[in-house]
């Protein structure tokens, strides 16, 4: 399973730079979207894939039985999707700015129309 | 358990809340703005003074103990870092009165300016990684709204760039993170040097550089500085100043905090890069600054510039050159705040910072040309001012640790650097006004804008003249980096 999910994460990053390499500025955001995908994808797997055994403290025991899925890295990819939802909201307002005060979705051109 | 750590974050979150009750009302907001700002830099005098008596301080938070819970900790670093911000922002937040105009007032600046300030402050003090993290996206979140706000064709452009690259820098960190939480099984900085030391492997390696890009990129490093000059200059001089002064230095923060404590072994093998990536830092900044003629952009190259001098501190590793580092820190947070400052004073009394439109400003304003001129001779290292401290104990260090190109390159960067003010110098303040000239508003500029100028100025000389304190904590800083023991004991206590 990690080796499916590692082939899986190292084809997500490679897809996501080579759209953020685009001059498209949709393409861009799309770059971006796969990019936190694939971040969060890394951290989930790299903790180790634990199936069916929930962290979960069998009665009168005092500690959870060993193998378990650790469910720490589901709560830091947790915070992560939170925070990078958040900048993709912020980068797809910005962007439709963008367009509408450049009417170019090209971003060679949007550097070179600078008026200053 | 101390609970001063904490109230740097807690004071610029109240001040944030406060202003966003008070929306609508402008002039209570500003109030609350001001004063909000001014407490966050009497607490970090505080805690700079608790540090400075007492130790390092640590908070756990919820009272879980070291490795398990968050820790907030204070270093003598992070005290006097902490201590900057609270400066900046109260400059800063002075400024803004006058600079930041009621349109972008009504859609939050105040309160966005104090999350920011929190952020900061929180970045400064966090013990843990992923924490770090965390407070990085809310400087870089509230960042981009500062730098977008108001909308400007030239601001959505710097913001479009801003925006992706930060965004790969958080990607890149926290790929770091995933991979070192998967071989480790911790996050807290002082548990994880402690375990990068007893089994050291190639992980901690790779993941020191995807951090040192990701710092790298939100410092400014060559070759990962070019959003730099094209976002910077766009917004208004205000959050200019706050971005120039506070932001950048973050990510030096960050590389030196991560580097020096967590992957020390690492530090070894990247150090000829560091040290390699901050001269080329200083060389390209510095010329690509003398290329520029207006003033907001040539300044941004300087920023980069003068990272390197920060960079290369880290890179030398001595004691000494740490202590340069973090000495350089501040003279330049102060520096370069102000000269942003004068030029958005500048562009407030003449409607433009490009210097071909600019001139006359020494008879027109000579007090403003004075303000201009400390400012300018520190950043490139004239005595008796702070720059020459800075450059002179970086230089001695490098001249110390045998690093002889360094300490030439700097003092070549410094020559350069006095050649790009006197630039601005002779062109915005000495020559003729152009006949054409006209805008802006023409009056003296306003007490309020010239305020958190002479106060920076006065810092500026006071720093050069009695550079002793900041010398002492400095030095004592850079011992508390190199000799790891105090930290991992104030943080881990009994669990080690």
């Amino acid at each position: 399973m990690e080796t499916v999910l590692a082939l899986v994460i190292g084809g997500l990053y490679a897809i996501s730079f080579y759209l953020m390499l685009r001059r498209s500025m949709v393409k861009l955001i799309f770059g971006l979207m796969l990019f936190t995908q694939a971040v969060n994808l890394l951290i989930f797997t790299a903790a180790g894939l634990t199936r069916g055994q929930p962290p979960i403290v069998p009665p009168g025991a005092t500690a959870v039985p060993a193998p378990y899925a650790d469910p720490l890295p589901q709560a830091l990819v947790l915070t992560a999707i939170v925070i990078s939802f958040g900048m993709l909201a912020f980068a797809l307002a910005l962007t439709r700015r963008g367009f509408l005060a450049m009417q170019t979705d090209d971003l060679d051109r949007l550097g070179r129309g600078a008026p200053e | 358990m101390s609970t001063i750590v904490v109230v740097p974050i807690l004071v610029p979150l109240c001040a944030a809340i406060a202003g966003l009750l008070a929306a609508g009302r402008s002039a209570l907001q500003r109030a609350l703005s001001v004063a909000g700002a001014a407490a966050q830099l009497a607490v970090g005098v505080a805690l700079l003074h608790t540090v400075h008596t007492r130790g390092i301080q640590v908070q756990q938070l919820g009272h879980w103990p070291a490795p398990f819970g968050i820790t907030i900790v204070a270093d003598l670093f992070s005290a006097i870092m902490v201590t900057l911000s609270g400066l900046v922002g109260l400059c800063v937040s002075l400024f803004a009165l006058v600079d930041i105009g009621p349109e972008r007032e009504r859609f939050a600046f105040h309160p966005l300016l104090h999350f920011l300030l929190m952020g900061v402050a929180g970045a400064f003090l966090t013990g843990d990684l992923f924490n770090l993290f965390v407070w990085f996206e809310l400087i870089i979140m509230t960042s981009f709204v500062l730098l977008a706000l108001g909308g400007e064709r030239p601001q959505i452009e710097g913001a479009v760039k801003y925006l992706t690259l930060n965004f790969i820098a958080s990607g890149l960190f926290l790929t770091a993170l995933g991979i070192l939480y998967g071989q480790f099984g911790t996050l807290n900085m002082a548990d994880l040097a402690i375990r990068l030391d007893s089994q050291p492997s190639g992980v901690g390696l790779s993941s020191a550089m995807l951090m040192l890009v990701a710092f790298g990129i939100k410092a400014g490093v060559f070759p990962l500085f070019f959003w730099l000059p094209d976002s910077y200059h766009t917004p208004p001089a205000a959050v200019t100043a706050l971005f120039a002064g506070l932001l950048t230095k973050v990510g030096v923060y960050a590389m030196i905090r991560v580097l020096t404590l967590v992957f020390t072994a690492d530090l070894l093998v990247l150090a000829p890069l560091i040290v390699t990536a901050s001269l080329l830092t200083m060389v390209t900044g510095v010329l690509g600054a003398a290329a520029q003629s207006d003033i907001r952009r040539l300044l941004a190259f300087h920023i980069i510039s003068q990272i390197g001098y920060m960079t290369l501190g880290l890179g030398l590793r001595t004691e000494a050159a740490l202590a340069a580092s973090v000495f350089y820190i501040v003279h330049n947070v102060i520096a370069k705040t102000n000269l942003f400052f004068v030029a958005g004073a500048i562009r407030h009394i003449r409607g433009t910072s490009e210097l071909r439109e600019l001139g006359g400003l020494y008879r027109d304003e000579p007090r403003l040309a004075a303000l201009f001129l400390i400012p300018a001779l520190a950043l490139a290292g004239i005595p008796p001012l702070s720059g020459f401290i800075a450059k002179f104990t970086l230089v001695k260090a490098a001249l110390t640790a045998d690093a002889f190109l360094p300490a030439a390159v700097a003092l070549g960067v410094g020559m350069l650097t006095l050649y790009s003010m006197t630039k601005i110098w002779a062109e915005a303040f000495w020559k003729a006004a152009p006949a054409d000239a006209d805008g802006g508003t023409r009056a003296p500029v306003p007490i309020v804008m010239l305020l958190p100028i002479i106060a920076l100025t006065t810092l500026t000389v006071l720093l050069g003249v009695l550079p002793g304190t900041l010398l002492d904590l400095a030095s004592g800083a850079a011992m508390q980096l190199l000799d790891r023991r105090q930290y991992l004991d104030a943080v881990l206590g009994t669990a080690r």
